[in-house]
């Protein structure tokens, strides 16, 4: 097994630049969760590591080899794609022994690694099918035998759940966690969903117009954002960012999360806000309102509690530790 | 079933010009040329008499008929493997994106344009053993160079094949692009992924992700050889003689050889027959194919 480096590492498709000086250490064993909305070049990270795409400069490091030059198959590393790529002609035995036989592997060989493959996932009683006979989560499992039956220092997988219904893509996170630590292989996984991002990796580096923003540990990324981006990219609602006057004397913002925004009493200080919208989602409640100079603020809070109606005049307020200071560029304060 | 009595009227409007047209253009003239079939006629095609439905198997069992259909299969031999090699052959190496390909999309295609007249024009030039430039470089590496590869019994056959390969490339280099096209770029990189080789991805995703369009463009390409005439009437007209070695069958009902000249009864027998023999050849090459074809999910 191996870590990945990738060092400076810039990508141009024509004048067009996918990834600028993108530098990252993915550690042996690691589940690196690369998150970013879409277009932001964090698929094309992953293609460098696997070979599918050249850097324009830098260099991407696979253990202690520079991968420079070196083609797919040679990088030993395995790849699960958006759309699973399973060979539509080929059974789901010869397409998970696919990798396997165009290595000239023995038969008998190849026979066990199938089955050891298709035991692990659950696809033993599939092997003689062709993918069009199968569910999207079992081509799903397909697509993963054929990556894992390899054996691979590295496994790079590109939003391999977004093709998955709500209720299956849930199951299937928890699955490829436990596969991950079965493994003890390097995951580099590729999401725009914050959820898989955070509930998979064991951390996150988030990723927008081709720049890395921040590397860290789900919990650190979320509790510690490094600029505005991170701030409001990860939660759902996102976080509130407000002119720092409304709380604090400053010129910077400030960034509350909508857990962690109170209604209170209106004497003992806030702001005040007119409830606009109040979703109610079962388990908790989101409440929009908009301040007098227009701020939109975002609360959240568990549905057992009273919420405001629509129409409703709030004041609303933040204890300072909540409170997220972000300078004029963006940028985190302290 | 139609819902209302209406619908059927409406559909019965929409498919008649359909129903019209197939009518006066197919199936009249089948049904007109199988009828013929029992009969002998004259010059005019007016003045006929019967002579019999044992004349489809007097046609079968002659000489003339046999030869003829002989050389249609060694001219579908020679044309349809080599044609469908070559044109995916070029669809491959021009399904690239790179500076500059689409002048070379335009050249290998070009011939879909260009008709079989004009394509066998073309090659009567080149193949004329005094002017053509082929005989020239042929004589280079000891091929004779007269009489020419027209005018030998041995050649001619070939030399009319390489025409109509020629002429068919531009479509199959066509078809074939398109499909090349719509194979998804995931399945290449998968390959690619999976350790495959250039050739191992010709062979493990283009050729099957291909399948049904070779398969339609090989039954096409069969269809063409088979009814091969104004190349054979251009180039060779039927000859040389007296081995009428390039006499196919189609040329046999229209060309000037035909020792059936003008009796549109013994013709429309020989035509009738082709239809039957290539229609049986379609469906071999579905049933014996398709096994081999993947149409997707």
């Amino acid at each position: 097994m191996a870590g990945v480096q990738l060092v400076k590492v810039t990508k141009n498709f024509g004048s067009v630049v996918a990834v600028d000086d993108f530098s990252l250490d993915i550690a042996d064993k690691e589940f690196m969760v690369l998150l970013g909305p879409s277009g932001c070049g964090k698929s094309t990270v992953l293609r460098m590591i696997a070979g599918l795409e050249a850097p324009t400069s830098g260099e991407v490091f696979i253990g202690d080899h520079l991968m420079n030059g070196v083609a797919p198959k040679d990088r030993d590393v395995a790849m699960v794609f958006q759309s699973y790529a399973l060979y539509p002609h080929k059974t789901v035995r010869a397409n998970i022994e696919f990798p396997l036989k165009t290595r000239g592997v023995d038969t008998k060989l190849r026979a066990a690694a199938v089955a050891d493959a298709a035991a692990v996932l659950g696809l033993a009683d599939l092997l003689d099918r062709k993918p069009g006979q199968l569910s999207g989560g079992q081509r799903q499992r397909v697509a993963l035998a054929r990556a894992l039956v390899r054996d691979p220092q590295v496994f790079c997988m590109d939003e391999p759940l977004s093709n998955l219904d709500a209720k299956l893509r849930g199951e299937t996170r928890s699955e490829l966690v436990a596969l991950h630590q079965r493994l003890g292989s390097t995951f580099v996984y590729v999401t725009h969903d914050q959820v898989e991002a955070m509930t998979m990796g064991s951390r996150i580096a988030v990723i927008v117009a081709g720049v890395l923003q921040q590397v860290g540990s789900p919990t650190d990324v979320y509790d510690r954002p490094a600029n505005i981006f991170v701030a409001t990219f990860l939660g759902t609602p996102p976080m509130n960012i407000f002119p720092a006057q409304l709380f604090e004397a400053g010129e910077h913002s400030v960034g509350v999360r909508p857990e962690h925004v109170r209604f209170v009493d209106s004497h003992s200080g806030g702001v005040e806000a007119t409830i606009r919208l109040v979703e109610h989602l079962g388990h908790e409640v989101h409440v929009t309102g908009v301040l007098a100079d227009g701020t939109v603020v975002v609360a959240r809070h568990g549905g057992e509690e009273a919420s405001p109606r629509s129409g409703d005049t709030v004041t609303v307020s933040a204890e300072a530790r909540h409170r997220h200071r972000f300078d004029v560029s963006g940028r985190r304060l302290a | 079933m139609f819902r209302r009595r209406g619908d059927g009227l409406i559909a019965s409007a929409m498919l008649a010009p359909a129903i019209a047209i197939l009518s006066i253009f197919v199936v009249y003239p089948l049904g007109r040329a199988v009828w013929l079939g029992h009969l002998r006629c004259d010059a005019t095609g007016r003045k006929c008499r019967t002579s019999g439905w044992m004349q489809y198997f007097d046609v079968l069992r002659s000489s003339d008929f046999q030869h003829a259909l002989k050389v249609t299969f060694v001219y579908a031999l020679l044309t349809v493997p080599a044609g469908l090699v070559i044109g995916v052959g070029l669809a491959v190496l021009a399904d690239k994106q790179i500076r500059g390909i689409g002048f070379f999309r335009t050249i290998f295609s070009s011939t879909v344009a260009t008709s079989v007249a004009v394509a066998s024009l073309i090659w009567f030039v080149l193949l004329q053993p005094q002017v053509g430039l082929l005989p020239d470089m042929l004589s280079m590496f000891g091929v004779m160079k007269n009489p020419g590869l027209l005018n030998d019994a041995g050649t001619a056959l070939p030399a009319i094949a390489i025409t109509s390969i020629w002429a068919n490339l531009g479509f199959t280099f066509i078809i074939v692009t398109a499909a090349l096209q719509s194979i998804p770029a995931e399945l290449f990189e998968s390959a690619m992924m999976d350790g495959a080789g250039g050739w191992k991805r010709f062979t493990n995703v283009t050729i099957p992700m291909l399948s049904p369009t070779l398969l339609f463009v090989s039954v096409v390409l069969v269809t063409r050889a088979f009814q091969a005439y104004a190349e054979v009437d251009l180039l060779t007209k039927g000859g040389p003689n007296p081995e009428r070695s390039t006499e196919t069958v189609t040329y046999l009902i229209y060309g000037q050889t035909s020792l059936v000249k003008n009796d549109i009864g013994l013709k429309s027998t020989t035509a009738v027959l082709l239809f039957v023999i290539l229609l049986v050849l379609s469906l071999v090459q579905f049933r014996s194919l398709e096994r081999r074809v993947h149409y997707g999910n």
